[in-house]
């Protein structure tokens, strides 16, 4: 039977198992929207806006490990989708984004709501694709879903002219993709991998270091097996939270510009670090020249540009994580290796002791800190997903939320984009839909997707957005007090513009307000057990900081604020190590 | 220092983009780009010159063995390589000085490809250093205009067996 090339696009999106579509259609888009109204699914979530299509998409990926789709019109609707899309680049997230074109013979001449796209999109996505038939349709599909999901996935974009939306072709399906110049290596090398076991044997204060890697590899079995075998201390980035377990007494926190003293402490004392599906990025190591300087490195990664691309590794291991931490595992067990991290441990739980983070509660003062501590303690037993926008309020919930369960936890890591939070808090709730799903929000942050509370109420997305309302561009605010002499420059806001409980209400939603530390648990409750989307307007302190922090380009354990203390060499008892050791 | 990739790629449109745009980003100049199909019509071979260390290199051509159409990279070895340019001049050949022009190029295993009233075109072909020297003799003439393929080049082959 012949069908039309937006037919066929909509049945092989349903033959990759996509089960919900984010879009907002448009002149040249029409067909395919068209064609999406006869089908159950995928299911139709029409956005107001598309990045936030893209984000949603993005943040479905990140609870389910599977590529949504994100489906627009060409131009302008194109263009808006670029942000989302170089988000999902930088933070290796699965999805296809199919962008209407203008028709084949007039691609070129600028014609109305013509825009680039593949030329565009060349350094922001994995690959791309200009389909010129509608016989190519169906294959070019086919090998987006495999390059966008395997190896270390990323977005891929397929734009699609309207003549070949409009086009017919017998539809088949193929059952697999030939690409030559794509063999993602999964397998470690037996060697590197029987050298990495033996280091991890032998060393004395070992640290796993894993990121993003872990959780797109779905490795997190592996690592906790690989920790407790071997009693190995874990950091996780902001990208790996809940790739590991964080109330395990093996959880030595997140490393960085904003993590606690302790971990930093950790990484820069450590003899060995096993960096998992990481990539040292500039604002985990600070000075590259001195992070972990005492370290011999393990880079375990599937991308082959990622290992020595920043910091040189002594034992470099292309693959899969899950596979590699699996032979690593393997190999220990084979060479009858036993923990001896005691002393190294006793070391961490002393500094964890000393160097907690803290802040100062003055009388009646809500603060920031304390809205995340209760959502985690009121949420401690039941299935949640946090997700979070960009600045102080991210920063917060990295140090206060102990996320113990994978992709549950889901924020703009590399691009740092805000305006992600809540879009993608919507495509994590439809991918997960018994969680309750929050985000936590800044009063700068949300209002860069706000209008998507239509779609979210429309659509019965409900999840909930505690906005820490502090009046300014948090971050911005604090660089600009620490760094720029306290002058305030276009980072003032004003906590009362927009009224966010009548913007919520204004949408049908729920909006309710806090400024009383004393309130906050039963608001928050209301928030949590309301069938629908909700905002919950907190009225934060502009004056409070995140701390403690590495000024821009310093050595990671020399920390600005927190209870004072470091750099390292200064806070290692070796008598203690010693002892133990010996 | 001077490096000469040889680049297998799949012969799809967008693809010099594609490989052009990444080298751009990464903040690599290219010193020259020649590119044509190969024996097998689905593939073409990129032959890029670039300046660049080692290190940053090697970042380089992983970050090219990423994109979706690029097969093979070679690092040329300069000792173990063939390589070749061609370059037309046009140059300024009074009918008096002309034959002086045409023993230069015959020197050079040259070829005149083209007489005018004030000119003479020449079209040679060779390694780098051995066009460098030609232009540089043909400079006293005047060279009017000049246009060069880039090198393209292929690994030498296997002395045993």
């Amino acid at each position: 039977m012949r069908i039309s090339g937006a037919q066929a696009l909509v049945r092989s999106l349903q033959n990759e198992g996509v089960e919900v579509v984010f879009g907002y259609p448009g002149g040249v888009a029409l067909p395919i929207f068209d064609a999406l109204f006869d089908v159950e699914s995928p299911r139709t979530i029409l956005v107001r806006h598309e990045q936030a299509a893209v984000h949603a998409a993005d943040g479905y990926a990140r609870v389910t490990g599977r590529p949504a789709a994100a489906i627009v019109t060409s131009g302008p609707g194109a263009t808006n989708t670029v942000t989302g899309i170089a988000n999902a680049f930088m933070d290796s997230i699965p999805m296809v984004v199919f962008t209407a074109q203008v028709a084949t013979h007039v691609i070129g001449t600028d014609a109305f709501q013509e825009s680039d796209m593949t030329g565009i999109t060349i350094p922001i996505t994995k690959h791309n694709y200009l389909v010129k038939t509608a016989e190519e349709l169906p294959g070019v599909i086919k090998e987006a879903y495999h390059i966008a999901s395997t190896g270390r996935p990323g977005p891929v974009l397929i734009d699609i002219p309207v003549d070949v939306s409009k086009g017919e072709i017998d539809y088949v399906y193929p059952d697999s993709v030939n690409l030559p110049g794509y063999k993602p290596t999964y397998k470690g090398h037996t060697k590197q991998i029987k050298q990495a076991a033996g280091l991890i044997a032998k060393a004395r204060k070992p640290l796993l270091y894993a990121g993003g890697g872990v959780l797109a590899s779905g490795a997190w079995k592996e690592l906790k097996e690989l920790a407790e075998l071997m009693q190995l201390p874990v950091v996780t980035t902001l990208m790996g939270k809940g790739a590991f377990p964080e109330d395990h007494h093996l959880f030595v926190g997140m490393p960085g510009m904003h993590g606690a003293k302790y971990t930093n402490y950790t990484i820069t004392e450590t003899d060995l670090l096993i960096g998992v599906g990481v990539r040292f990025d500039d604002r985990v190591t600070g000075k590259l020249s001195s992070f972990a300087s005492k370290s011999k490195v393990i880079h375990i990664d599937i991308d082959p540009a990622e290992i020595g691309k920043n910091k040189a590794a002594d034992v470099p291991i292309v693959g899969d994580a899950k596979n590699v931490l699996a032979a690593i595992v393997a190999e220990l067990r084979k060479m009858g290796a036993e923990p001896h991290t005691d002393a190294w441990m006793r070391v961490i739980d002393d500094w964890r002791s000393r160097y907690p983070f803290h802040y100062h509660t003055p009388e009646g003062v809500l603060m920031p800190e304390y809205v995340i501590e209760r959502i985690r303690e009121l949420t401690k037993d039941r299935p949640t997903v946090i997700t979070t926008e960009v600045g102080q309020n991210q920063m917060w919930s990295c140090q206060y939320t102990h996320i113990r369960e994978p992709r549950t936890w889901v924020s703009s890591g590399g691009l740092g984009t805000m305006g992600f939070g809540f879009p993608a808090a919507m495509g994590a709730q439809l991918g997960r839909p018994e969680h309750l799903v929050i985000d936590i929000a800044g009063d700068g942050s949300i209002q860069m997707n706000i209008q998507e509370l239509a779609t979210a109420k429309i659509n019965h997305i409900p999840v909930k957005i505690v906005i820490l309302n502090n009046g300014v561009l948090g971050m911005v605010h604090q660089w600009q007090e620490l760094f720029y002499g306290e002058r305030y420059a276009s980072s003032i806001l004003n906590q009362d513009i927009p009224d966010f409980v009548k913007v919520a209400e204004a949408y049908g939603c729920l909006g309710l307000r806090v400024t009383d530390p004393a309130d906050l648990d039963a608001t928050l409750l209301k928030a949590f057990e309301y069938d629908g989307p909700v905002i919950v307007d907190c009225r934060v302190p502009s004056s409070e900081n995140v701390y403690p922090m590495v000024a821009p380009g310093g050595s990671i354990d020399e920390m600005l604020g927190g209870i004072p203390g470091g750099p390292v060499s200064e806070m290692l008892d070796d008598e203690l190590l010693e002892e133990v050791w010996e | 220092m001077h490096h000469t990739l040889s680049v297998l790629v799949e012969n799809k449109p967008g693809v010099l983009m594609r490989v052009a745009s990444l080298f751009a980003r990464r903040g690599f100049n290219i010193d020259s780009l020649a590119v044509g199909i190969t024996e097998d019509p689905t593939l073409s071979r990129m032959t890029i010159v670039v300046s660049a260390e080692d290190t940053p290199l090697e970042q380089v051509t992983k970050q090219l063995h990423k994109l979706i159409n690029v097969l093979k990279i070679q690092d040329l070895d300069p000792k173990e390589m063939i390589d070749r340019e061609l370059v037309l001049f046009k140059v300024n050949a009074p009918p008096e000085r002309r034959h002086e022009i045409i023993e230069i190029a015959n020197v050079f295993r040259a070829k005149i490809v083209d007489v005018g009233k004030q000119s003479l075109t020449i079209e040679a072909t060779g390694t780098s250093e051995k066009l460098l020297a030609m232009e540089d003799l043909l400079r006293t003439y005047g060279i009017k205009e000049l246009a060069r393929t880039g090198k393209i080049a292929l690994a030498r082959g296997s002395k045993d067996a």
